[in-house]
């Protein structure tokens, strides 16, 4: 069994506080050198596109680069680099369903379309799985 | 390895999907070779109930062909060997009693949830 | 033995479940499992000493632990001193330390 963990999201960014959570997580275990999986599961499916756009903050007389206005993708390739930095395994999958019901196909570079069979497999493989459900 | 769905949210996008997502993705995972039981807790326990139907949606010119069948996808999960069993105190306070349920499905109280979670190697909340 | 992390991550007065999972908890613990109830983003709420909560003093009389998130207790302006007495903040990776000693985790 590996040393990896299991994490299902499902929240569609910007929506609700778990979504940070959830990252904050990922990252936490991926910075005590743990490997992570994750499948992301309806909403989520779109933390890692790429067509997200920052944007500025006028009401807070802030330029697109002040803002610097938080896009999950970059979460994602965050977290794919520091998995990198730290030698730990990094998989990002999809649901491949969900995907095509959000038109979620421009992601990250490394994010993978699978099934709910590809989680099963992450489960079985890992030490543990947390289900992060949606409301 | 054996799983038990503890499913808690119900109805939830269900007429977008056409499916219960979660009831869905155990049926998927139990075609990947899951062992997999379903508790039904919270607003779910309504799924345990007979003669729901979410046929006629109709946006302008669009109508619904493939509603979502939630009492056909239980009645397929206990067929195919699930365990479905839902929480008692929550069909009781909603008015659920056992005539209005399908059949197959097993009710349990709360004090005993630990007992039944000690049979599963993971127990996943939805 | 089994252990199980219970996570709230809801305001505990928006609705009773707050206090069915704590039932459940307490059930739980009660069986023979180690149980801790983890409050994170807005089920923080619930940690204020002066908040109007019977749960969690009936969770330390089950001999439930309960945790809240450093994070989200800042992000919520609930300070230390504010505490309820059973309630111990913790970073994060509390979270992630459970999860690699297998600790099984409901998320609500």
């Amino acid at each position: 069994m590996s040393t990896s963990l299991t994490f299902l999201l499902m929240d569609a960014p910007y929506e609700q506080s778990r979504t940070a959570t959830a990252f904050r997580l990922l990252s936490a275990a991926v910075e005590r050198g743990i490997g992570v999986r994750v499948f992301a599961y309806e909403g989520a499916v779109s933390l890692a596109v790429t067509q997200q756009k920052p944007h500025a903050n006028a009401l807070h007389g802030r330029s697109l680069e002040e803002e610097a206005h938080p896009t999950p993708h970059l979460w994602v390739s965050a977290l794919m680099e520091a998995a990198k930095e730290k030698g730990v395994e990094l998989d990002w999958v999809n649901c491949g369903l969900c995907v095509d019901e959000r038109g979620a196909t421009e992601v990250v570079a490394g994010v993978r379309r699978g099934s709910p069979a590809d989680f099963w497999k992450m489960a079985t493989e890992t030490a543990n799985t947390v289900v992060i459900p949606t409301r | 390895m054996r799983v038990l769905q503890v499913v808690e949210s119900a109805y939830r996008a269900t007429l977008e999907e056409q499916d219960d997502t979660v009831l869905w993705f155990t049926r998927a995972i139990r075609g990947a070779g899951a062992a997999a039981d379903v508790l039904l807790t919270g607003t779910a326990v309504n799924y345990a109930v007979r003669g729901q139907s979410a046929a006629g949606l109709r946006i302008g010119a669009w109508s619904q062909r493939h509603p979502p069948a939630i009492e056909t996808e239980i009645t397929k999960l206990v067929e195919s060997g699930a365990r479905v069993v839902a929480l008692s105190e929550d069909l009781a306070e909603r008015g659920i009693a056992k005539e209005a349920m399908l059949p197959g499905i097993e009710s349990l109280g709360r004090k005993s949830l630990g007992g039944l979670f000690a049979q599963y190697d993971r127990v996943w909340k939805w | 033995m089994t252990s199980y992390l219970v996570v709230e991550s809801r305001d505990p007065f928006e609705s009773h479940g707050f206090a069915r999972r704590c039932e459940l908890a307490a059930a739980l613990k009660a069986d023979g499992a180690t149980v801790t109830v983890f409050l994170v983003e807005n089920g923080v709420i619930a940690a204020r000493g002066s908040a109007r909560l019977r749960e969690l003093e009936e969770l330390a009389r089950s001999g439930v632990a309960v945790i809240a998130d450093e994070f989200s207790l800042r992000e919520r302006g609930i300070a230390v001193p504010d505490l309820a007495a059973t309630v111990k903040p913790v970073p994060i990776e509390a979270v992630v330390e459970q999860m690699t000693l297998g600790v099984r985790v409901l998320w609500n």
